[in-house]
């Protein structure tokens, strides 16, 4: 174990949501290069709070990689410089004594600020519940492999679902669209069988969900690059056919009754 | 602890709860408009219109080349999209339609493009407060929108200039006649400081059709493992074509290899 110091933290405080938030300096000794970037920051507020100040509001929950509660943007990038991980696992091996780290929120109108670097994100959960449910048979557990699903089928269904849901691509997007997220969450059920009764009923609404919130994809990339799970950006022109495709596929439904 | 909570159900109160079968209802509108109505739709028009501009820069080009075979095949050329379907329809009238056409997409192009940015900027009314630090948004893709201004604001002057005439004679010799097309291209390119802005509007036209031209892909949702791979090479080939066909034309004329 190495121990790293001097780590010069610019963090934003906030104190609630219509607040003026300001950047406020703190200066971290001894840190284990085993620690990951939270355990870092508890440290900093245990000091905090044995100095009788307020500690920093972040978010965190499960602390392995797969919750998608922690955000935060670390020196300009959503969940820190290194790829394919979320904040709670970035281990401060990556940074070295000495260095300035600035953390600042996830910025998006409908990320609202609650405190600090706690944002809600419940706007992912009004897409989400637009999307609506698959139609399946109820009763006893249906046998395994009833349904069958090509190995490739069930492979890009897998990395769609992989989404957590921490709002990284947001976050990272120049232009705050969740194309990405609202892509990975249609792709999920819109490639499977399960999920082909509601197909263009759910890309619709979720979409529709999705530009009353966000901006719009300019396809910079930076949220597939961002994306703890490193979901593909084939997701977004998934959904993209998938909308115009049910535009006119739903007009033929109601012509015929 | 306290403070937090309060700020939680401050935010809460903002909005309504997730209910968990939220139905959005929509104003009813028609089939295009209802579609123009979303961001998605916005980016289909896009790269609709998208399309339709790179086709008339591909051919604008093919047909430019024309000017290394002389003045009487360039003019012939110029004549000859007069009579586009001739005499089947009287001269000039399939030649306007396209170019109604052309100003139609071009006006799209522009609206979806300026609705689109306001939405964005909306989005994100607090900006980041530290500089970003960007992982794979480049250059192209960051700058769309002052690339595509600046080749709009070429195009107003290329039309001035090579269709209507008004600047092509100023502080040369010779009279703009429309006709004479060899002559005006020459007239007007051996200006160093307009063949300078041409250069300079192409590479910047070139810089737009590299992310655009890929972009199409994309947002009309052209996706296929089978292609992904060339989307970026069409797209990057489509752009080298375009613009090393009409850069060569400015160097030529000062280079004294297209003269009167």
């Amino acid at each position: 174990m190495r121990l790293i110091n001097d780590l010069k933290l610019k963090v934003w405080r906030q104190d609630g949501p219509d607040a003026a938030g300001h950047f406020e300096s703190h200066t971290v000794e001894k840190v284990s290069d085993e620690a990951s970037f939270l355990e870092m920051l508890d440290q900093l507020n245990e000091r905090l709070i044995l100095e009788n100040k307020e500690a920093i509001v972040f978010d965190h929950d499960c602390r392995e990689g797969i919750c998608g509660t922690c955000s935060l943007m670390i020196n300009g990038q959503a969940h820190g410089p290194q790829r394919g991980s979320t904040t709670c696992q970035l281990h401060m091996r990556t940074f070295k004594s000495g260095d300035e780290i600035v953390i600042e929120p996830w910025r998006a109108k409908a990320f609202p600020i609650i405190k600090d670097l706690m944002v809600d994100r419940s706007s992912f959960d009004r897409i989400v519940e637009a999307g609506g449910f698959i139609t399946a048979p109820t009763g006893g557990a249906p046998d395994a492999n009833l349904i069958l699903v090509p190995k490739p089928v069930a492979d890009a269904a897998m990395d769609s679902a992989a989404c957590i849901g921490c709002g990284a691509c947001v976050a990272a997007c120049p232009n705050g669209a969740a194309s990405l997220f609202t892509g990975a969450k249609i792709s999920h059920l819109n490639v499977l069988p399960q999920g082909q009764a509601e197909r263009y009923k759910r890309v619709e609404a979720m979409v529709h969900a999705m530009d009353d919130q966000f901006g719009s994809c300019t396809n910079h990339g930076e949220c597939s690059s961002a994306c703890p799970k490193e979901i593909s950006l084939d997701v977004i022109a998934l959904m993209n056919s998938d909308f115009r495709k049910s535009k006119s596929k739903n007009r033929k439904a109601l012509s015929r009754s | 602890m306290v403070k937090t909570q309060q700020a939680i159900a401050k935010v809460g109160k903002s909005r309504a709860p997730v209910t968990g079968t939220a139905l959005s209802v929509r104003k009813k509108q028609s089939y295009i408009a209802d579609i123009y109505s979303t961001a998605v739709g916005k980016k289909y028009a896009m790269a609709i219109s998208g399309i339709a501009l790179m086709g008339f820069v591909l051919f604008h080009m093919i047909g430019n080349l024309k000017m290394y075979l002389g003045a009487a095949e360039i003019n012939s050329y110029a004549e000859f999209l007069k009579k586009l379907l001739y005499p089947l329809a009287p001269k000039g009238a399939v030649l306007w339609m396209l170019r109604g056409g052309l100003l139609a997409m071009l006006v799209l192009h522009l609206h979806a493009a300026w609705s689109l940015t306001v939405l964005n900027h909306q989005a994100r009314p607090v900006k980041y407060q530290s500089p970003r630090d960007y992982e794979v948004a480049n250059f192209a893709s960051r700058t769309m929108r002052y690339s595509g201004m600046i080749v709009a604001s070429f195009l107003t002057w290329h039309l001035l200039d090579l269709t209507f005439g008004v600047v092509n004679t100023v502080g040369a010799e010779g009279t703009f006649v429309r006709a004479e097309v060899y002559a005006n291209i020459v007239r007007s390119l051996g200006r160093w400081p307009v063949a300078a802005f041409y250069i300079l509007a192409n590479l910047l036209l070139g810089i737009h059709l590299r992310h655009g031209a890929w972009s199409i892909f994309q947002s009309l949702g052209w996706n296929n493992p089978r292609f992904n791979a060339w989307r970026w090479t069409f797209a990057t080939a489509f752009a080298a074509v375009v613009v090393v066909g009409n850069v060569s034309f400015p160097i030529a004329v000062l280079a004294g290899i297209v003269k009167v």
